[in-house]
């Protein structure tokens, strides 16, 4: 299916209320939702578009869309366009899982084209590193080896942390410190499974500058996840 | 002999494409002896399923 032709609504089948832009997050008359869906949808399609299921899942795109964007109406309009994609297409997912790898997988396509958009528009340039490496620098000596006090610590089993909502949201917090060129790469090589070669091109930098700003990045946020998580116990 | 800075470039730079045979045993070398450059593999190697997690790609 194409993306752009999913994005808006299709004649004759009913839009559900959290379909709607003028309806707000989480506010939705999501009893809308509720009416039979058209053909007869199997119980883990129905699952899946449950008025929980969706908010949930809204929830996590829009976090996704928004790191990248870094525009609130951007975001949504992608998130929305992801979901009415998938509204349409509702009857073939078996289940919540299956939804979510779909959705997101449209998502990750849209903000793609966005990004490569302002890539050839740019209206500004992006904020480059600022300097503020300066944090991480100073946890080597002069030799180039960890400060006794400043070396990483073992972070356990971190795995488990993943299922804990309080951790997720450091962790964003500790990504939108980066500086815009630095989360950019970032989030092209590990949220949208960039190579670094076609970074360097789209974004027109060397690919060996690519790698020292995604170390960078990977520096900071890594530091930032110790202190503000790992080292609070 | 690397050092911790480099070791940290390296550990890095690994994540996005495949160093020589060179590189790959002298940052053996250098993991073996030291625990923080340990650590901080295994923290980006963390950061890195955390995205996947974070991108909807369990
Ligand atoms: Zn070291």
């Amino acid at each position: 299916m194409s993306l752009h032709t999913a994005c808006y609504p299709v004649p004759g089948i009913p839009i559900p209320g959290w379909l709607g832009y003028t309806v707000g997050y989480f506010s939705g008359p999501f009893s809308v939702m509720r009416e039979p869906l058209q053909s007869v949808a199997n119980q883990g399609a129905e699952d899946a578009f449950s008025e929980a299921a969706i908010a949930a899942l809204r929830h996590d795109m829009l976090r996704f869309a928004r790191l990248q964007l870094r525009e609130e109406a951007a975001a949504e309009d992608a998130v929305q366009e992801a979901l009415a994609a998938a509204y349409v297409a509702r009857d073939g997912f078996a289940g919540r899982s299956q939804l979510k790898t779909w959705v997101f997988s449209i998502l990750r396509n849209k903000i793609i084209d966005i990004l490569r958009q302002r890539t050839r528009h740019p209206t500004q340039s992006l904020t480059a590193d600022d300097g503020s490496d300066m944090e991480v620098e100073q946890l080597f000596n002069e030799k180039g080896m960890w400060h006794r006090q400043k070396r990483p610590t073992d972070w356990g089993d971190p795995e488990t942390e993943l299922d804990n909502t309080q951790f997720w949201r450091i962790f964003e917090l500790c990504l939108d410190e980066l500086a815009e060129q630095p989360a950019r790469v970032f989030s092209m090589r590990e949220f949208l499974g960039f190579e670094t070669a076609e970074i360097c091109a789209e974004l027109g930098i060397s690919e060996s500058n690519c790698w020292v700003i995604l170390h960078r990045a990977r520096s900071r946020l890594r530091l930032c996840l110790e202190k503000e998580w790992f080292a609070q116990g | 002999m690397l050092n911790c800075k480099d070791t940290t470039r390296l550990l890095s730079q690994q994540q996005d494409q495949s160093l020589s045979l060179r590189r790959r045993m002298a940052l053996r070398f250098h993991l073996m002896m030291c625990s923080g450059c340990r650590n901080y593999n295994k923290q980006i190697d963390f950061i890195h399923k955390a995205c996947r997690r974070f991108s909807g790609k369990e």
